[in-house]
């Protein structure tokens, strides 16, 4: 496995993943229900946008961070996107992190901002980590990934970038 | 009418085993309150905070419990910095006299692990590994090297020059100079910073007692008077810490904006610096803050480091006592580390590491998540 969490899905293997899922023995469920919907068949991320200024948030806002306004409307943010900043994160974190490793069995894992045309900069994991493929201005895409496993075995997933 | 810092005191920073943060902050009171010959009963007011070592007014525990108004501050990284301008406001706006501001803290080992809900975000960010304030100052110097063009053998130049300050400094918690090539090879921990080029969490205290310009002298023939104590918060569409999302226009962040008030307030301007403290919890941040801050162009970096210019004998020494790579971070008294520093420099009391040139004017700035800095002009 090249990341610390293994690669659930990304958008053309997404059929494959749900199908096995169905079967009943691996259930799993949205790291956070507001960020995504899952198992979905095309996830995207939920964002909102201001109706007064048209400024974006995510996760999705019920007011403006920029303008103060309260009438914000739910938006999904562009699956594909540029590399906009990254590095890799070579420690175990500190809970509150929640991951499949230990001190022992610890991968580094790559951490961005991504662009996402028209919208916003949003804080990734990226499914990435090696420095010699990084590349500010490259092209991604979302893909997902099981985060943590919880004890009745359900597996928590979140969203990533890839490099497309 | 400014405000003036007529007493300065200091607990040693790093490791004291046995000792609380509390009773680091109770030792730099003393301290602070006999530099400047006056009793903790003298005090009008006290503004203080820490971050992980309890309330600053129960060091009425410690000093006395006298009755007087001790207001808790906590505002991140800023606590010290937001300290010291509530207090310069009591000051000049009349409301006192004399009063005592103080910072303390004692941290865990290794990088600080904050909760996602102390910042308004939700559990998921915290579970998903992006509360590490080590990732976002990789991540914006990443991006800052991008645009800018700077190399990596700068991030290097500060580090080395942290070192050999805290080697002078007899209140720094590491003091022997590391060398460029151990530097460079050191573990990396979040590219492209290596082990050498961060601070870590610490222990400390730092007490200041302040007064009315105008009865400066009573206490001291040296005092400092705050010419600005300006702090600020983050804006929509600024990169700072913890941000999840921003929006593509790039707007100015904290620092640029306390730094502006700053100058504003004093009435002068980044040439007129003679010394400056800048926050410098990696060795990117201190290189991002010195554009920040006004002190050179972006991009200027790389032949300022290679030249010296920001060394104790260079032309702006920055972080003369070490910074926070050399003294560590304890996060409610770093900022006041940074202006019991520029006043030992402007009074001409720093010992090794003194300035050798007239020093008139200088300059702190501290900056912390989740994206709040606070600054002060201090002259003589
Ligand atoms: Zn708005």
């Amino acid at each position: 496995m090249p990341c610390d969490a293994r690669i659930l899905s990304t958008p053309d293997r997404l059929v494959e993943r749900i199908l096995w899922s169905s079967v009943g023995d691996v259930r799993s469920r949205a790291i956070d229900d507001a960020l995504f919907d899952w198992p979905a068949p095309d996830p995207a991320l939920k964002a909102s946008r201001c109706r007064h200024c048209g400024a974006h948030a995510f996760p999705a806002m019920e007011s403006c961070r920029n303008c103060g306004g309260t009438e914000v409307e739910a938006v999904e943010l562009p699956r594909r996107g540029t590399l906009w900043t990254w590095t890799v994160q070579r420690f175990l974190p500190k809970p509150p992190y929640r991951s499949l490793q230990t001190e022992t069995t610890f991968e580094p894992f790559g951490v961005g901002h991504v662009e996402l045309p028209g919208t916003l900069r949003i804080e990734t994991r990226l499914l990435e980590q090696d420095p010699a493929r990084l590349r500010i201005g490259a092209p991604v895409e979302l893909a997902f990934y099981t985060q943590y496993v919880e004890t009745d075995g359900t597996e928590v997933v979140n969203y990533a970038f890839r490099m497309a | 009418m400014r405000a003036a810092i007529v007493g300065i005191g200091i607990h040693p920073f790093g490791r004291t085993p046995g000792v609380s943060g509390l009773q680091q902050g109770a030792v730099a009171a003393r301290r602070a309150l006999a530099d400047a010959g006056v009793r903790w009963q003298d005090m009008q007011f006290a503004y203080g905070g820490s971050y992980s070592a309890g309330n600053a007014d129960a060091l009425g525990n410690e000093l006395g419990l006298t009755g007087i108004p001790f207001i808790n501050v906590l505002n991140g990284c800023a606590t010290g910095g937001s300290a010291l301008v509530a207090a310069c406001q009591a000051i000049t706006s009349g409301a006192a006299d004399l009063g005592l501001v103080v910072g303390f803290d004692k941290h865990d080992r290794g990088a600080f692990n904050a909760q996602p809900a102390e910042d308004g975000l939700g559990d998921w960010s915290g579970e998903a590994g992006f509360m590490v304030t080590t990732q976002f100052f990789a991540m914006k110097l990443r991006r800052y090297m991008h645009d800018h063009g700077i190399h990596a053998d700068s991030l290097v130049r500060v580090a080395e020059k942290a070192y050999a300050n805290g080697a002078l400094n007899p209140n720094a918690w590491r003091r022997t100079p590391i060398g460029f090539d151990e530097i460079q090879r050191s573990t990396m921990v979040n590219d492209p910073l290596t082990k050498y080029m961060f601070c870590s969490p610490a222990e400390g205290g730092v007490a200041l007692v302040v007064c009315r310009e105008d009865r400066a002298k009573r206490y001291t023939p040296t005092p400092i008077y705050v010419s600005a104590a300006a702090m600020r918060t983050r804006r929509a569409g600024a990169f700072e810490v913890y941000g999840t999302s921003v929006s593509l226009d790039d707007a100015p962040n904290a620092t640029a904006l306390a730094s502006r008030a700053a100058y504003e307030m004093a009435g002068l301007g980044p040439a007129d610096v003679h010394v400056a403290s800048i926050q410098d919890t990696e060795s990117g941040a201190e290189l991002m803050h010195m554009a920040e801050n006004g002190f050179c162009e972006h991009g200027e970096q790389d032949d300022l480091l290679a030249r010296g210019a920001t060394r104790i004998d260079g032309r702006l020494p920055i972080n003369t006592d070490g910074g926070c790579l050399a003294n560590g971070e304890p996060i409610g008294a770093s900022g006041l580390r940074q202006v019991h520093e520029i006043v030992l420099q402007l009074r001409g009391a720093a010992g090794a590491r003194q300035v050798q040139r007239p020093l008139m004017t200088g300059y702190t700035h501290v900056y912390g998540a989740p994206g709040v800095s606070a600054v002060t002009v201090l002259q003589k």
